[in-house]
């Protein structure tokens, strides 16, 4: 029973956490532009001397 | 690192430097983007032209934030995008924060339900599990702790239409629903509070999950085809160059144009508003305004109508008439009588909801009283009215009709269709007949050469180079061509183009250039010279390529094909007698709209397919309407769904799949009616356990879905 009280916290917090995280990609514009982050990938950079 | 690689990726600075307090930004949309190497391109080389600081792609929207100096204007970057091998259009200053916020708002009250189902699914497994006494009153509590909040989050949109229903005195789906969640989480605390052995947080919570995906769906279908369309409407001939009286001209919106003022239009352009041409000849374009699809010679003194665009040469029109009294804005009136037939038309969900919602309620209602009388008492009477409420519940209905709308719609958006919203898929599949218009329908509704053949691989590179460089109509159907052969370009110096006469370069030592031919003759043609030589290519509006086959294909699924056109008689017979079907030319677009009336009087559904304005009023009239990717604005919003690209077949795979669609629309109410008959007598008889109720929820539900889901390999 006591260690209930550790776990459901911390397994309400983690959930938390995701629903947090999904909140903050979706304002950051993360899914925005769902198909062209998928085509990106593919995008050969010559720019490599910018470091 | 995170950061270095951000901008590398996303966004190419220019090595320009420029004043931050001289940028301005402006969206381009770029139909032609269809891969990685576009992306790369335009970001890329877009920086390089002077006065571009930064260029963003957003490819699912087929866009590009383009950040300039305020030197340059749109016009220059559509050019500059036009060079890079993309047509581009200005779009509309429109609030990027209004796109999709109905569609946000669904989506974070589904991940809240989501949240809160998961931790109370893990709190109520426990309790089924067989955890009694203190521990089940504790996991009640903070199930309960948990539920509250986000059905009151998440329950928002189900809650406020169900008192928009009762407000004035309907019903709708929303009601049972909104009952059902509020009931079951009353006595979910009233049991909570007494130490009750079930609480109904878990089955209210999902219910809300499942019902919320539902929406959430259906609203992004329509949100992807809302900016797709945008993507496509045209912002050009929406105003125009004014010249003032010291000889300078400045860009004037067509709202705010008075009679008086002269207008510059030039060859390509579209007019703003109706006026008197006071100088320069051409030939101007009608085909929009009334199917015509001879080019018409126009001369000082003619009158000239908005929508209508320019070919050949640049002129000054005096303004006669502004956008609220142009022959454009009768069509408009004509177009929101017609329109309002459709609105009336009821989506099968809410055809089902009509009866389905008051079956509920009364169901409910009898298993309280029948259970009263024989004598169960209040409590478990209600408890068992809840279950009947919860079981019946349209999880499975609520996802059965958006599931399959959406991978129908993406299915078709692969194929080059964009179709604005479910209840358009469920008109298509009910459409028995379709009517074409011609210009621009059926045929391309723009010049391409007919007599490319006579010239060799350099005299193609040749034209293809020439033809790049200008914005004429005529070389933009010569490059189109080109381009769809496979032909690169020459490189040619010292490109220079003589508004009204042509364009002309150094290739190889020769003096090369295309113009206007010295002898006027019955069709558009234009003339290549290469040195010494000199080749008159011709041009006309030619068929659609898979015109017979989509036709055909339509009748095979049952629909006769006609033409309605407003082009002249003997033009739209031949086209008529060579696709083999009914055709009749000259018609206004009053009398398109009498025949879509007639045609539905006598119980037909007809389909309209259409891209110009004179088509606007049949387009809003008819069952259902298409309008392809180049229609006139008007055309397109008066549509139920979009075609791009040059081929006709997504018409016929519209119907093909809005069929599938419908069928498989109907497999799954069949089966989520059937989950309910079987469902139901449990539940009156109060057999329902909880967990029974959210095993069948979820299981109906994801059977729907994957249902649904074959409808993806239905499309290809």
């Amino acid at each position: 029973m006591t260690n209930l009280v550790f776990l459901i916290p911390i397994a309400l917090g983690m959930g938390a956490l995701g629903l947090l995280a999904f909140f903050w990609a979706m304002r950051s514009g993360q899914y925005d532009d769902m198909d062209g982050a998928a085509n990106r990938i593919l995008i050969d950079e010559e720019e490599a001397d910018d470091e | 690192m995170a950061q270095r690689k951000r901008t590398a990726v996303n966004a190419i600075a220019s090595l320009q430097s420029f004043d931050p307090d001289h940028l301005s930004d402006h969206r381009f949309t770029v139909p032609g983007m269809r891969c990685a190497g576009c992306i790369g391109k335009i970001e890329r080389e877009l920086p390089l032209v002077s006065g571009v600081a930064e260029a963003r792609v957003n490819f699912s929207a087929k866009r590009v934030a383009v950040r300039h100096d305020t030197s340059v204007d749109e016009a220059d970057i559509v050019h500059a995008l036009e060079r890079l091998g993309f047509e581009a259009q200005p779009v509309a200053a429109n609030p990027l924060a209004q796109d999709g916020t109905e569609t946000k708002r669904l989506l974070r009250a589904v991940a809240v339900a989501g949240f809160g189902m998961m931790n109370i699914m893990l709190l109520s497994v426990s309790v089924w599990s067989g955890a009694g006494g203190v521990t089940r009153d504790l996991f009640h509590w903070l199930s309960a702790l948990i539920a509250i909040p986000v059905i009151a989050y998440s329950g928002r949109p189900f809650f406020a239409s169900a008192i928009m229903a009762l407000r004035y005195g309907r019903t709708n789906m929303d009601v049972p629903i909104s009952i059902g969640i509020l009931l079951a989480t009353g006595l979910s605390i009233y049991e909570t509070a007494t130490g009750g052995e079930h609480a109904y947080f878990d089955g209210a919570v999902m219910l809300l999950f499942f019902l919320l995906a539902g929406r959430a769906l259906d609203a992004g279908m329509r949100d992807k085809a809302r900016s797709g369309i945008a993507g496509l409407l045209s912002h050009m001939g929406r105003g125009a160059s004014v010249v003032a009286e010291d000889g300078t001209t400045r860009w004037i919106k067509a709202e705010e144009l008075q009679p008086g003022m002269i207008m510059m239009v030039a060859a390509g352009e579209a007019l703003a508003a109706d006026g008197l041409v006071i100088e320069g000849a051409t030939n101007i374009d009608n085909a929009m305004l009334t199917g015509e699809s001879r080019p018409q010679p126009v001369n000082p003194g003619m009158t000239v109508h908005a929508g209508a665009s320019n070919l050949s040469d640049p002129i000054r029109v005096e303004v006669t008439a502004t956008s609220d009294d142009t022959a454009i804005a009768e069509i408009a009136r004509l177009m929101d009588e017609a329109g309002q037939s459709r609105s009336r038309y009821v989506r099968i969900a809410d055809r089902a909801a009509r009866f389905y919602a008051p079956a509920v309620h009364s169901l409910a209602v009898l298993a309280f009283a029948s259970w009263m009388i024989a004598g169960a008492g209040w409590h478990q009477s209600l408890i068992i009215a809840i279950a009947v409420l919860i079981i019946t519940c349209p999880c499975a209905l609520g996802l059965a009709v958006p599931a399959a709308q959406v991978v129908a719609a993406n299915a078709l958006l692969k194929r080059g269709l964009l179709v604005k919203d479910g209840s358009a898929l469920e008109r298509l599949a009910e459409a028995d007949m379709v009517l074409f218009d011609k210009t621009g329908t059926l045929t391309l509704g723009r010049p391409r050469p007919i007599s490319l053949g006579e010239l060799d691989a350099d005299g193609r590179a040749v034209a293809l180079a020439l033809a790049q460089a200008s914005r004429h109509p005529l070389s933009k159907g010569l490059a189109a061509a080109l381009q769809l052969d496979g032909v690169s370009p020459a490189k040619i110096g010292q490109i220079t183009e003589v508004s009204g006469s042509g364009i002309s370069g150094d290739w190889n030592g020769l003096n090369v250039g295309l113009h206007r031919p010295k002898t006027a003759g019955d069709a558009p043609a234009s003339e290549l010279v290469i040195g010494e030589q000199s080749v008159r290519l011709e041009f006309a509006d030619g068929l659609r390529p898979d015109t017979s086959e989509t036709l055909a294909a339509l009748t095979h699924l049952g629909l006769p094909s006609h033409i309605i056109s407003g082009d002249r008689s003997e033009v739209v017979n031949t086209v008529g007698s060579e696709l083999q079907i009914e055709a009749r030319g000259a018609m206004l677009p009053q009398e398109k709209l009498g025949r879509i009336e007639a045609l539905k009087t006598s119980g037909h559904r007809p389909m309209m397919v259409g891209d110009g304005l004179n088509d606007g009023p049949a387009l809003a009239a008819a069952h259902v309407s298409i309008a392809p990717g180049t229609a006139s604005d008007v055309s397109q919003q008066a549509a139920d769904a979009v075609f791009v690209g040059e081929s006709l077949l997504p018409v016929a795979s519209a119907i093909k799949v809005a069929r599938e669609t419908m069928r498989v629309v109907r497999q799954n109410f069949a089966f989520a009616i059937g989950y309910n008959v079987l469902a139901v007598p449990l539940a009156l008889a109060g057999l329902v356990t909880p967990l029974v109720a959210a095993i069948a929820m979820s299981g109906s539900s994801l059977i729907v879905v994957a249902n649904s889901l074959r409808l993806f390999r239905a499309a290809k």
